[in-house]
């Protein structure tokens, strides 16, 4: 049996930033990721958003990483092109308790030195949709897509030999002498260090090993997305005064990179981290939420629902906001766990990756790799192209003269390299998650028979084993009349 | 740049029909641009019979109804761009596309919109529970199964009885699979008359009035939708809930006109149909750009939507947009949804097409302006499902002293 330097268990933002970090050196890394593709649970279904640090408590784990990690995303964006867009946070305040709040939260942002902070009379934001009496300005918040940034991240390691495992669930850890041996749905592995970057499963992961002295609170965050119609409602993110009993920062609207608003998320503690569903009276909830923040909100712009799960290391009755948990298990010499990393985990990922590699090469000793590979900054898609781009493209590959999803105006070629990924996911949802072909308002309607046939075409899929986003989530039941070749 | 007389976009029956009638009316280069490889829309699709009946007077399947028009557009030598998708219009209406040869200019007299129409989704009716697969559209499944050789399913659940979730219960039954009943919020079916008997009664498929579903469960493939009775205000009654295994659902909520390309460039678009606000030649607000199809209105029959794309045709051909100076609005009264045309430029014999609220018996279809009924008719009974269309005569005087027109149902 090989053994792996290292294995990481979860190909989330959390676990892919390691990946990619640990891509630098010359070390054998394999990640195991559960799902049919990285980012397939709370890292694709959150806000996007880059913190600045004000809600962080001064001296936590969160406050750290979060403000060093925000201060990485411009070059993180440059390496990878992808956009990273700074539009700032407003925190609204409705009456005069809320605007103490206000000043609260800056002190607290000035103590993290988050910088440019300020507290703006109401008729004097920048945003016109937006009525209250006083707001905080954040200049230092900004969007990122989470699931591009976390994809980028995980193809960038696999390009530089960094195994991924789709579809690979941890099922069994042992800790035998010096290395893991690591039971899985599919095979068996061995590894120095075992990184438990497993997120809502991280305390299954640590009770494989040893007696966990913590316990996982999952907590429901649902999200309406707008069709991009209404993406002017607003320029920078909306937040309300955060809910303090909740430990969350209340239903917001953000817009995302691509052009769309997002409202929400709510919160809601549930027992089953696997439950992500949406449901009616939440959806009611943040419609007139998000009225109260922008009055002017259309009833009919909702074009999809969704919900993420946050990994909380606070019950719901202690409440507030616990602090991650970052370290090598003192009974298990060699796990590396990563602990409620809820948010602003997306924030903190490439500075909590870096500490975690120091963490590492205490343990192992890690050379650089010399022959790393830098990603291929992505490409500007075809809809963000002007003509003369879009033409000159076309010349060269006339498959990008073919639209295949028509509302996000995304062409043949986009779909099929999205299809080419080193992690080989090759589920409808991977498709949507890298080209945007399925995200717009008819929802796949004229998309998913093209990107089915060009799954056979190009790939000789059997149309049984295509799937929209999980194993087991097939699409079709067969062939209406089966063919004999 | 290429420079036509005619541009027409989409290349579906409504399409088809209009650059054939334009053809005929004199249009020398008329030129379709449709983004599949195929012509005829969503008809080859359609295998189901009862196209074309009022126009020919024979039953034909979609394909067949298509091909006709397919032959009649290439006897009058129109071009075709396949595989081509329009990526905007400007008001001085030049279109740019797109092709696996390059971006296209097309410089045109007249335009004409016949893009059709694109199905609700799950987030429109807003149901919740889980994401799993195993929900699609009624049109993607029927694309799946007639084009592509490809089962969405064996035990189905549909959602909505538009005519389109009508036929797919019955194709899906002819397939072998399990179609466990048709789900309608509203006290009547959607669809028209004939396909709740024809698809529905023929089969013992349980039609469910009154009823919708509230919530979908499957983390990865559905595996049950729960179906509930409504309240009068369209809520779900406790107690009624009934859950049904199931591992597909379809949806047929209704279809939309696609009107990107038309807001793009500031057409105004009416709220209820969706569609266009057009004239009595069918112009939109922007001279010279017409709407045929189910781009302008989402209609029940083929017949009736041809012969209004061959007026578009035969107007864009001609440029009609002669204007009197007043402009009258016709807006829908008691018990219409909507009319079409929106508004009138010119009196004369005017083709009205409209659907009502409700379905109800022996009412009187009336056509008033400033008190005075100009226009009548007895109708032995009307239902949203089927359209009403009917020529009127609207007086020049009408048009001069600048009254509105009201469009009512009486007893």
């Amino acid at each position: 049996m090989k053994n792996y330097h290292v294995a990481i268990v979860g190909g989330g933002v959390i676990g892919s930033a390691i990946a990619w970090e640990l891509a630098h050196y010359k070390l054998d890394v394999i990640v195991f990721e559960k799902g049919s593709d990285v980012a397939s649970a709370t890292s694709k279904a959150n806000s996007g958003v880059i913190h600045s640090g004000i809600n962080s408590k001064p001296g936590s784990l969160k406050a750290f990483f979060c403000v060093q990690g925000n201060q990485m995303f411009n070059s993180l964006s440059k390496e990878f092109g992808i956009p990273v867009k700074w539009i700032g946070k407003y925190v609204i305040a409705k009456n005069e308790n809320e605007t103490k709040e206000l000043e609260n939260l800056k002190r607290v942002g000035e103590k993290n030195k988050v910088p440019g902070l300020k507290i703006i009379n109401g008729s004097k934001i920048s945003e016109k949709n937006v009525p209250c009496t006083q707001a905080l300005w954040v200049p230092t918040a900004g969007i990122i897509s989470p699931y591009e940034f976390t994809i980028a991240l995980a193809e960038n390691a696999a390009e530089n030999n960094i195994k991924f495992c789709l579809e690979t669930k941890v099922t069994g850890l042992k800790k035998q002498q010096d290395h893991f041996l690591i039971k899985t749905n599919k095979d068996e592995y061995q590894s120095d260090i075992l990184i438990n970057a497993a997120g809502l499963n991280c305390r299954e992961i640590v009770s494989m090993v040893e007696e966990p002295d913590f316990n996982v609170y999952p907590c429901r965050g649902e999200y309406l997305v707008l069709d991009k119609k209404y993406g002017n409602l607003v320029k920078s993110m909306i937040y309300p005064v955060p809910v303090k009993e909740l430990g969350v920062l209340g239903v917001h609207i953000t817009p995302t990179t691509e052009g769309n608003i997002l409202l929400g998320p709510s919160a809601e503690y549930i027992d089953d981290s696997e439950d992500k569903i949406t449901t009616k009276s939440m959806m009611t909830t943040l419609l007139k939420e998000a009225k109260e923040i922008i009055p002017k909100l259309p009833d009919r712009a909702v074009i999809n629902a969704y919900s993420g799960i946050r990994c909380k290391l606070e019950s719901p009755e202690h409440g507030g906001l616990a602090d991650y948990r970052i370290q090598e298990s003192k009974q298990t010499p060699g796990l590396i766990n990563l602990l409620g990393i809820e948010s602003p985990g997306l924030t903190a990922a490439p500075a909590i990756a870096k500490h975690v590699t120091e963490i590492v090469s205490k343990n192992i000793e890690i050379k650089n790799n010399t022959n790393y590979k830098k990603p291929k900054p992505r490409m500007k898609r075809f809809a963000e192209m002007n003509s003369q781009q879009q033409s000159d493209l076309i010349k060269k590959d006339a498959r990008y003269g073919r639209i295949v999803c028509r509302c996000e105006q995304v062409t043949e070629a986009e779909v099929i390299n999205a299809l080419n990924n080193p992690l080989g996911a090759h589920t409808l949802s991977s498709v949507k998650y890298r080209c945007r072909a399925g995200m717009g308002r008819c929802q796949g309607g004229f998309c998913t028979q093209h990107i089915v046939r060009l799954l056979e075409e190009n790939y000789d899929v059997n149309i049984n084993d295509i799937k929209l986003k999980s194993p087991d989530s097939y699409l079709f039941s067969g062939r209406t009349h089966e063919v004999k070749k | 740049m290429t420079t036509v007389d005619v541009a027409i976009i989409g290349a579906g029956p409504a399409g088809l029909a209009a650059a054939v009638s334009a053809k005929q009316n004199g249009a020398k280069n008329v030129i379709i641009l449709d983004r599949n490889s195929w012509l005829g829309g969503i008809l080859p699709q359609c295998i189901h019979d009862g196209f074309g009946v009022i126009e020919t007077g024979t039953s034909m399947t979609g394909p067949e109804y298509a091909n006709m028009y397919i032959q009649m557009a290439e006897k009058h030598k129109i071009t075709l761009l396949s595989e081509t998708m329009v990526l905007s219009l400007d008001k001085n209406l030049t279109i740019t596309a797109v092709n696996k040869k390059g971006l296209q200019k097309i410089k045109a007299r007249s335009i004409i919109l016949s893009m059709g129409c694109r199905e609700r989704t799950r987030w429109f009716a807003m149901i919740p529970g889980d994401r799993p697969s195993g929900i699609y559209t009624a049109g993607v499944a029927q694309a799946f199964i007639n084009l592509y050789n490809i089962m969405p399913g064996k035990n189905i659940i549909i959602l909505g009885s538009g005519d389109v979730g009508l036929i797919m219960a019955r194709r899906l039954k002819f397939e072998g699979a399990n179609v466990l009943g048709v789900v309608e919020i509203l006290p009547f079916p959607s669809g028209l008359p004939r396909n709740v008997v024809q698809c529905l009664d023929d089969y013992d498929i349980p039609l469910y009035l009154n009823h919708t579903i509230t919530y979908i469960q499957g983390r990865e493939r559905l595996e049950s939708v729960t179906i509930a009775q409504i309240d009068k205000n369209r809520n779900p009654l406790p107690g009624t809930e009934k859950k049904i295994k199931c591992d597909t659902l379809l949806l047929s909520l209704g279809l939309i006109p696609e009107n990107e390309l038309a807001t793009n460039i500031g057409i105004k678009i009416d709220n209820i149909t969706g569609g266009p606000v057009v004239n009595q030649f069918l112009e939109t607000s922007i001279p010279g750009v017409y709407a045929c199809g189910n781009c302008l209105q989402v209609y029940d029959l083929v017949d009736e939507l041809s012969s209004d794309a061959k007026r578009a045709g035969k107007n864009a051909a001609q440029k009609n947009n002669l204007k009197t100076k007043k402009i009258i609005k016709i807006n829908p009264g008691k018990g219409v949804r909507y009319v079409i045309p929106q508004v009138l430029t010119t009196p004369g014999k005017i083709h009205f097409s409209l659907r009502v609220e409700k379905p109800e018996e022996s009412k009187k279809l009336i056509i008033k302006s400033d008190g005075k009924e100009i226009f009548s008719k007895k109708l032995a009974w009307v239902n949203p499902a089927n359209m009403i269309s009917f020529d009127a005569e609207i007086p020049a005087e009408l048009l001069e002293k600048g009254h509105d027109v009201e469009v009512r149902l009486d007893d």
